[in-house]
């Protein structure tokens, strides 16, 4: 450390030891997350622009108003794991493992849960329409299946830290790892509540 | 002091040969790979273009098919956007961002290795459609219906489709390691307001990558879904609007202008003050107007419709923006004007090319500014006064540049000098070339003749024009053929180049010629915007270097520093050679034949072909990785 301890001298004699700026990895996820973020914003943009150039009514003809009630609890499960991840990230922070275990397995359970509800809620609204039978149709799934498509990424690597963590690898100095995945994950999950906006409660409007 | 430079060589050692070929994270390897690619993809769309300029040579000729000729033009356009331009200068940043800013490699060494491979992989896959007849053929934005199953039933538009999306992989990936390494691993004291212009370019730029880059993907995954399974985004029949994908593709297209013409600006930036011997005028207003083209750049997509019927309200928006664009441009130019008319300038090769783009890219400017007020555009829009708009802009704006990063940075990449003679008749050739080429275009456009036409009858006054546009395609030609004969001969024959023979004001110049792998001995420290020009810096560099202080030689090392301010913050342990991914684009390149080929399984077996690559890239290893 004696280099950087004589480049602190020269660029800033009074600076502290531990590292001022986040990490590269923590960038690198942020990025992710940003242009991930653009992709949905992109796609509920797509949904309002076919929306309004619809004339008549919104979901077009021959299609029910999306039900509020499974919809509702999905997306309160789903928020509620964003809690749990905030436990096992601040918990590993101040070193306990024990949070960070828990947490992680908690938010990995509910996750699952909102992928089975999500599955059925599929199937259930594949009666009424399908992507095949309009541009409605066709962006709604698309919007889901989107979703969906990142919640299993977002399992997968909560999944990979979950099996890290067993193994000790984070400690209260080094749980980048955690954090990055923390940031997948609420990202995740604000995804689901601007679909839940979007795609079911606007068309009561 | 030779103990230190010893104990580097020995960390930073590749074992060479073809595992190295496949494995190595060098950004130096990296970024030539991808200057080599992008050029061979530059002369695939220059012999497409000599082509149709043979077939529009006289009128009723019938070199090609019409069939072909759709072909030509829509690959001509894809490959220099997608596949030249914006790898080149990706190539230019990869190279030169981190010996710019005194780092030893980019942020994530082994996603930039993957941002290569994949870029390679998905060109190829664009490419392979040639063989089989199949190239894309509805043009390079690839407007619906026409796109649609029923109109072009054949694969040209999945190779275009699946092939656009694979390729984002690549650009965002490279988009995030250019924005974290220029955030974290400038040398300490680089403040930001300090970091080279080109640096400058180059974040605004990525950031753009990171919100532009989106919406292309989402048209195209909207159009792969309509023509492989039937969904309906597009079809008024079925409740959708075509004018959504021309929406969706210039939210992506018009920033995307901006992706290729910034980089190439931050190549004239570098070069101006160094063969005006001066530092830039108004540094700060430089850096700002870059930043304000990308910002503004997002707000003026509509001007590439506004023949399509649209509100006039949203219409005199858009033409408000297109007009606001000209003024961050504007600073630029008057501030190298500036730089240049108050230093002293030495007119080599690099500069040449400079000051040919100023002459270009202001003539371009001009006809943009005519295409921001509505009526005149809808009155020449799609005839070929709009072809050689864009030709002035964008081949104006970033090949010349291009070109001019080649002759100035060649010396530094290859160790050797490039012949002068060469390289001053290859800019006269290119200049008068282009010129020829694309002059004679406003005149054919305004005489009515429209884009894409496969041929024309005669006597509409057109031939004359388009006579002239194809000698002058050959002689352009010519002077590209002068540059690679130039460059092939100086890898093998040239002169030996000193580290700095330029006088170089950015600590690229500051390393040898071409950089040792760990690029610097030492990490520089800095404390003005011309770094190389701190010659009493430098001097303390090299004495740090005796005494063992900033080496960092215990493995791949560099410094992190402060966002902003540029402070010495920690050190990084950066991670070394990787098959992963090399293995994770191959993973990919699965992916994506399963999917133009309607093989599901394949498709399927590749995404967990994809899972198991970023599993072993990731697994634990004993040694300290990169946190």
């Amino acid at each position: 450390m004696t280099s950087v301890a004589y480049a602190r001298r020269v660029t800033e004699p009074t600076a502290e030891a531990a590292p001022r700026s986040a990490s590269n990895g923590w960038w690198g996820m942020l990025i992710l997350v940003a242009t991930e973020a653009t992709l949905f914003v992109v796609l509920l943009a797509s949904y309002f622009y076919v929306r309004f150039k619809t004339s008549g009514g919104w979901p077009p003809e021959g299609i029910a108003d999306p039900k509020l009630l499974r919809a509702l609890v999905m997306t309160v499960i789903l928020a509620s794991s964003s809690v749990f991840v905030h436990v096992a990230e601040s918990g590993i922070r101040r070193g306990r493992q024990r949070a960070l275990v828990l947490g992680l397995a908690a938010a990995f359970l509910l996750g699952l849960v909102f992928l089975g509800l999500q599955t059925w809620e599929t199937v259930v609204v594949a009666r009424d329409f399908t992507p095949r039978t309009d541009a409605y149709g066709s962006l709604f799934f698309t919007i889901t299946g989107a979703h969906s498509a990142h919640l299993v990424a977002g399992l997968l690597l909560v999944a990979w830290i979950q099996l890290r963590a067993w193994f000790g690898a984070y400690s209260a100095r080094r749980h980048l790892g955690v954090q990055m995945a923390a940031i997948y994950w609420h990202f995740v999950v604000a995804v689901q509540l601007a679909i839940f906006v979007t795609l079911y409660l606007t068309p009561r409007l | 002091m030779e103990a230190h430079v010893e104990r580097l060589e020995k960390v930073w050692a590749e074992p060479g040969g073809i595992v190295t070929f496949l494995t190595t994270v060098d950004h130096k390897k990296i970024g030539i790979r991808y200057l080599f690619t992008a050029f061979a993809f530059f002369i695939a769309a220059g012999l497409e273009a000599l082509t149709m300029r043979a077939q529009l040579a006289r009128p009723r000729e019938d070199l090609v098919s019409p069939e072909t000729f759709d072909q030509l033009f829509s690959l001509h356009g894809t490959t220099m956007i997608f596949l030249f331009v914006t790898p080149m200068l990706s190539g230019f940043g990869n190279y030169l961002v981190p010996l710019m800013i005194g780092a030893r490699d980019m942020a994530f060494p082994r996603l930039n290795a993957f941002s290569y491979w994949v870029f390679l992989a998905s060109g190829l896959f664009m490419y392979s459609s040639v063989p089989f007849g199949l190239a894309p053929n509805d043009g390079w934005f690839n407007y619906v219906p026409l796109s649609e199953k029923a109109f072009t039933p054949d694969h040209n538009i999945d190779f275009y489709a699946l092939g656009l999306i694979f390729l984002t992989i690549s650009t965002t990936a490279g988009a995030a390691n250019f924005i974290v390494t220029i955030l974290k691993l400038r040398a300490p004291g680089m403040s930001i307001n300090r970091m080279p212009l080109f640096c400058w370019a180059v974040l605004t730029t990525s950031f753009a990558v990171v919100f532009a880059l989106p919406s292309l993907t989402v048209a195209n995954t909207m159009l792969e879904l309509e023509r492989k399974w039937g969904f309906h985004f597009f079809q008024s029949a079925h409740g959708g609007d075509p004018l959504l994908w021309q929406h969706l593709f210039w939210i992506f297209g018009h920033p995307d202008v901006y992706i290729i013409f910034l980089p190439a600006v931050g190549i004239v930036s570098s070069i101006v003050p160094v063969f005006s011997r001066r530092s830039i005028v108004a540094y700060e207003w430089v850096a700002l107007a870059t930043v304000l083209t990308g910002i503004v750049g997002f707000g003026v997509w509509v001007h590439h419709m506004f023949a399509t019927g649209l509100p006039q309200i949203s219409m005199t928006f858009f033409s408000a923006a297109s007009f606001m664009i000209v003024i961050p441009s504007g600073i630029q130019i008057f501030a190298w004007i500036a730089t240049v008319l108050s230093g002293r300038p030495v007119l080599k090769t690099p500069f040449l090319y400079v000051l040919g783009f100023i002459v270009v890219f202001v003539i371009g400017g001009l006809t943009g500014v005519m295409f921001a007020a509505v009526p005149f555009d809808q009155q020449t829009t799609d005839s070929y006064f709009v072809v050689a708009h864009f030709h002035y802009v964008l081949f104006g704006g970033a090949v010349f540049p291009i070109l001019a990063g080649i002759h100035y940075w060649l010396p530094k990449m290859s160790g050797r000098m490039y012949n002068e003679l060469a390289g001053q008749v290859s800019f006269w050739l290119v200049f008068v070339g282009f010129n020829l080429t694309f002059f004679p275009m406003h005149v054919s456009g305004l005489l009515g003749m429209p884009r894409r036409v496969y041929t024309y009858p005669d006597g509409l006054g057109w031939d004359a024009y388009n006579l002239l546009s194809t000698i002058g395609a050959f002689v352009l030609a010519a002077g590209i053929l002068v540059i690679v004969l130039n460059v092939l001969w100086t890898l093998r024959r040239g002169a030996p180049a000193p580290a700095d023979p330029w006088g170089g004001n950015t600590l690229e110049w500051s390393t040898s010629s071409p950089p040792q792998h760990f690029n610097f001995p030492v990490i520089p420290i800095v404390r003005s915007a011309d770094p190389n020009w701190d010659v009493d810096d430098r001097r303390q560099d090299a004495l740090r270097l005796e005494r063992g202080e900033l080496v960092l030689a215990d493995g791949h090392q560099t410094l992190a520093t402060t966002v902003l301010e540029g402070e010495a913050d920690e050190e990084l342990h950066m991670p070394s050679e990787s098959i992963w991914p090399f293995v994770l684009a191959l993973a990919f390149s699965v992916v994506f034949v399963g999917l133009l080929l309607d093989l599901h399984g394949l498709a399927i077996f590749g995404c967990v072909l994809v899972a198991g690559a970023i599993a072993g890239w990731h697994r634990p290893q004993r040694e300290l990785q990169d946190q």
